[in-house]
């Protein structure tokens, strides 16, 4: 069964993150590197992506004549997709396991950042006979 | 140049028979699995350009073996126990082409009780199947890397408990045979409800797994069981060509175009079932067989023999304790004594609890719903099981049905 986790962070959780101390930042990298390693390695990772800042995303929507129109980001977002893991395991329950490791990824002090991950699963189910 | 399909094909069968030749010689299960795939490597690459040599077999334990002889050699250098080992190694150039198939050992070994099934899943394809870990990779839409590990680590269960190479027990053996048998089932399920991803490989996947069950059937000739098994695989596969339309939308086995079904396929199966029922000894792929064929045999719907079905389904829930089983028994009850005894059979699986939150309890009570006339909660339960399918085309078919219902259309 495959599982999206959904990394979520706070609009100025980017920013934020550039401001803490070296050790802290290298801390925190190298423990999702580490939760990437480690997902390879047990044969349930299928990929792993961390996204830019928000700071220049835009939300596109079809013009007259299907042309992009851009807008910017909207002020009122609180909340930002900062990265996602799309996992393939045998049970939820390591889903869930595996959502609250990357929820403790070390913040600033080392201390577990407790991070909300959205767990969601992914429609790749096989279709039963159907009557 | 790339090899063809005959090739390819021996190949593949001499996989398994190769690897336990290599291992009855050198013992280490991982390191014999990984030289075995190189052999088979540079049969791929050095067959097309030189032929194919004389005796495969042998050609594939030589190049296996002097694989293996290497990768000792430097294990022995890194370890420094030179002298103690390397007297061991013996001559590279002898060829173990002893005429003992091992194949089955090797399904035994694979589907160790042990492993997660996606680990012995992916560790048959490659061992027994001769498959390459992306051909693996590709199937199952993981990347190869992540496959490799999920391989390397069921290696290692498989060295961490100790199972020798050897066929277990006769007491023991039923019961890893189950284990077996369930392997291939699943593999042959992964192929057959394909709704993601390069159907080729996928559909790849069920002939593989049909071909593998074909190899434990010649190994065990008299096994009902595994009869059964690969009845109903073929039962099954048939009807392959009719159960999606052209944009890859679900047909349900009551309106397909059963002219497209494979009547080979079905004939085989039909003779292998019925001579295995006659065996005695009934067992639950036996009976899902005997049920596909019922099906596969009604040249319409509405010949379908309802009563054998149920007949059929009351035997294998007295068998298995299983609540999917419960369901389909629901089904073929409505059939046949109409909608409201199949109703009251949903009604105490409810009270089971096990099927709590199934999307299939919801499709199926839908179905009925609508058979008894009842529109309205037939619309909310086809919904409802739409909500909480994980598949897309079945989300897809149960919206449809309950849009179709909304807008008051019969059945077509």
């Amino acid at each position: 069964m495959k599982y999206i986790l959904m990394m979520n962070c706070p609009r100025n959780a980017y920013e934020s993150f550039g401001s803490w101390p070296q050790k802290d930042i290298q801390t925190h990298i190298g423990f999702m590197l580490g939760l990437n390693k480690s997902l390879r390695e047990s044969g349930e990772l299928v990929s792993a992506e961390g996204l830019a800042s928000p700071q220049e995303a835009k939300i596109v929507r079809a013009g007259k004549d299907g042309a992009p129109v851009t807008d910017g980001v909207f002020p009122e977002s609180k909340e930002f997709l900062a990265g996602y893991w799309i996992v393939d395991v045998e049970t939820t329950e390591q889903a869930y396991k595996i959502a609250a490791r990357a929820s403790a990824a070390p913040g600033q002090g080392g201390t577990p950042m407790n991070m909300p991950i959205e767990v969601r699963q992914v429609m790749s189910g096989p279709p039963e006979e159907m009557l | 140049m790339s090899l063809d399909a005959g090739s390819e094909q021996l190949l593949r069968d001499l996989a398994p028979q190769v690897l336990g030749a290599v291992l009855r010689r050198f013992r280490d299960f991982s390191a014999a699995e990984d030289a075995v795939q190189e052999a088979l490597i540079a049969a791929t690459s050095q067959w097309p350009r030189d032929g194919v040599p004389e005796n495969p077999r042998g050609w594939l334990i030589q190049v296996a073996s002097r694989r293996m002889t290497d990768y000792l050699r430097s294990e022995v250098a890194r370890r420094r126990r030179e002298t103690a080992a390397a007297a061991d190694l013996g001559s590279e150039t002898a060829i173990y082409d002893e005429e003992q198939d091992d194949t089955l050992a090797l399904f035994f070994m694979c589907c160790h009780p042990a492993l997660s099934p996606s680990s012995a899943i992916a560790l048959t394809l490659r061992a027994v199947g001769g498959l390459t870990t992306a051909e693996i990779a590709n199937a199952f839409l993981v990347p190869e890397a992540t496959m490799a590990q999920r391989i390397s680590r069921a290696k290692q269960s498989i060295k961490a408990s100790g199972v020798p190479f050897q066929l277990p027990d006769p007491e023991e053996q039923s019961q890893r045979l189950r284990a077996v048998l369930h392997v291939l089932y699943l593999i042959f399920n992964e192929g057959y409800t394909a709704s993601v991803g390069p159907e080729l490989a996928r559909r790849e996947l069920s002939s593989e797994a049909i071909r593998l069950t074909r190899a434990v059937h010649d190994l065990l000739p008299d096994d009902a069981e595994v009869m059964g098994l690969l009845a109903l695989m073929l039962l099954t596969d048939a009807r392959r060509a009719a159960r999606m339309g052209p944009g890859g939308e679900l047909i349900p086995l009551t309106k397909q175009d059963r002219t497209q079904w494979d009547r080979d396929q079905i004939s085989e199966g039909v003779a292998l079932i019925s001579v295995a029922l006659q065996k005695g000894s009934v067992g639950a792929y036996q009976l899902q067989a005997a049920i596909a064929a019922v099906h596969d045999e009604a040249a319409r719907t509405e010949d379908t023999d309802w009563p054998q079905v149920l007949a059929l389904y009351d035997l294998l829930r007295r068998m298995s304790d299983n609540p999917m089983v419960e369901l389909n028994y629901a089904i073929a009850a409505a059939m046949v004594h109409g909608p409201p005894a199949g109703l009251d059979l949903l009604d105490a699986l409810d009270t089971d609890g096990r099927l709590k939150g199934n999307h299939r309890l919801d499709a199926v009570r839908a179905h009925l719903l609508e058979m008894a006339g009842d529109r309205e909660a037939a619309i909310e339960h086809y919904r409802r099981g739409a909500e909480r399918t994980t598949s897309i085309p079945e989300r897809n078919y149960l919206m449809t049905q309950a849009a179709r219902l909304r807008e008051g259309d019969e059945e077509p």
